[in-house]
């Protein structure tokens, strides 16, 4: 309940409550800024952020996605789609076991970056980055592809490949959960 | 035909140059408030206000002109099309005729085919200068009324009405704090009303209580918080001007702006001084210095001045919420009329008292 006393005589004179609120005001004017020059300045990520997913490579550039499903499996918000394939003679340079995802598709505007899939999968192929916000004039533009999951080559592209890893998948298994 | 030959034709092209560059610098002035504006409000909430377009964001308000030409022109179909375009014509025309009276500073000096000439930076020291002011002032509201019953829409109508009000009910205790202090200076052209603060001490010392009422009514005449009424963006959706798109808005928006700065200008002139340099013997410094020199000197002085005025309007606005209308009514009415009155009366007496 609001008591709703009337007015006292300074109040009516509205005047030294306005001068009150003014140097409220005014001692703001030498306060620290809240804000930050956004895309100069960027503010720390926590150890636990979850951004956009990406599919990750070993040490040699192989891809570790196996297409087992199990991510597809765990994902509550059915973001994932994938396609598996035989590896082929030849191909053991591209993908480190015999099974691999011939196609592998993440709908950004349906997924909920709850980190399931990462937690699902078995073969550490897929981790969320610390990427966020993407941005894109159509929806068939949050449909993420195969090409824009996987993490740069190691070997051809070591400053790209260390910058999509972040700091959360170069900790040991153990420390994450 | 021989009276025209005869005419002093410099004194012609000194008015005109002198008209163009008030009005030019009034424009800019009005283009920067909007910027001040931004920044005085994201400094006051902790923010940084615009910092992209050019260097501290200095191009903003050149960004936001331009925005502002490139929108679509809409005249809703219903509207009477003439009054619509005549609307924000009229509330800019005002916005900037108030500017003739100001003196902004004293003269400079100049020859001319050996011929010395002296032109003061007041566009018409009129005998009636303040009256022509306020004449001026209260046609001000014609462009709120006319843009607001034109649009034929009845959230512009209510607030056109409300703007309406507001100022004539605001232009009374306006008039009556003026009388005290032209009963104390005995004039009421702007050059005497100056001139007797130069050296001397500002009226605003001989009128607290007269120059706190101008202060109140000139905020409310200016549409500014807390009295922003008219356009009330959270109740009447911006008011007036909702109808108003492209530059005819801009018109709107920069006539407040105008309003702000010319107002602040009379305020200084007539309370604080004017162009007067204080703690400094201008008399004396005018001998040492020169004419031209001087009225530099007092061109800055007067801007300084300004400025601080043109900041207390914005700090008001970050700081105060908007009045309810019957709070509105009853500040000016019941609050301000027998306050000015009062003022009136003593001063009256005092002035009656010292004669004798």
């Amino acid at each position: 309940m609001v008591e709703r006393k009337p007015m006292t005589w300074v109040e009516r004179l509205y005047m030294w409550n306005i001068m009150k609120g003014m140097w409220i005001t005014f001692r703001h004017i030498f306060k620290k800024k809240a804000t930050i020059s956004y895309p100069e300045q960027k503010r720390p990520f926590s150890p636990v952020f979850r951004g956009l997913q990406i599919l990750n490579r070993d040490e040699e550039g192989r891809e570790n996605c196996t297409a087992c499903g199990l991510c597809a499996v765990a994902c509550p918000a059915e973001a994932i789609t994938m396609e598996g394939a035989e590896r082929k003679k030849g191909e053991e340079h591209l993908y480190r076991e015999e099974k691999y995802a011939a196609k592998y598709e993440i709908n950004m505007l349906r997924c909920i970056f709850c980190g399931l899939c990462e937690e699902a999968c078995p073969k550490d192929a897929i981790y969320l980055s610390e990427t966020f916000a993407p941005s894109n004039y159509q929806r068939k533009g949050f449909i993420y592809g195969k090409d824009d999951l996987l993490i740069p080559h190691p070997k051809t592209n070591p400053v790209e490949y260390k910058k999509a890893l972040g700091n959360r998948a170069n900790k040991p298994q153990h420390e994450q959960q | 035909m021989m009276h025209l030959l005869a005419m002093d034709w410099g004194f012609v092209v000194e008015k005109m140059i002198l008209i163009i560059s008030i009005v030019s610098i009034s424009l800019v002035i009005a283009m920067y408030e909007t910027y001040a504006e931004r920044k005085v409000a994201a400094i006051i909430q902790d923010r940084r206000g615009p910092n992209r377009a050019g260097p501290f964001g200095l191009f903003q308000p050149l960004a936001d002109g331009l925005k502002l030409f490139m929108k679509e022109e809409i005249i809703p179909n219903t509207s009477n099309k003439m009054l619509f375009v005549l609307g924000p014509c009229l509330a800019m025309l005002t916005a900037m005729m108030t500017s003739a009276v100001i003196p902004w500073g004293d003269r400079i000096h100049f020859t001319l085919f050996g011929q010395d000439r002296y032109v003061s930076l007041q566009i018409a020291d009129i005998n009636i200068g303040i009256l022509y002011i306020f004449g001026v002032v209260s046609m001000g509201v014609y462009g709120i009324m006319i843009g607001g019953w034109a649009s034929n829409n009845k959230f512009s109508l209510l607030a056109a009405m409300r703007g309406a009000s507001q100022v004539i009910s605001y232009e009374l205790p306006m008039g009556l704090s003026l009388i005290a202090l032209l009963m104390m200076t005995g004039s009421l052209k702007m050059s005497v009303i100056m001139g007797q603060q130069l050296d001397g001490w500002y009226n605003v010392l001989y009128q607290p209580l007269g120059f706190f009422i101008f202060l109140v009514c000139a905020f409310a005449e200016c549409n500014r918080t807390p009295f922003d009424l008219p356009e009330a963006e959270n109740e009447l959706n911006f008011g007036y001007h909702q109808e108003y798109s492209s530059m005819k808005l801009g018109f709107y928006l920069f006539a407040e702006y105008i309003n702000m700065f010319i107002s602040s200008a009379v305020m200084v002139t007539l309370f604080w001084g004017g162009y007067d340099i204080p703690f400094v013997n201008d008399t004396e410094l005018v001998k040492n210095i020169g004419y031209n020199w001087m009225a530099l000197l007092q061109g800055g002085t007067m801007f300084i001045k300004v400025a601080l005025f043109i900041f207390l309007f914005m700090w008001v606005r970050w700081t105060i919420p908007r009045f309810r209308y019957d709070q509105l009514m009853n500040l000016g009415w019941k609050g301000l009329i027998p306050l000015a009155l009062l003022n009136m009366v003593i001063t009256a007496a005092v002035v009656l008292w010292l004669k004798k």
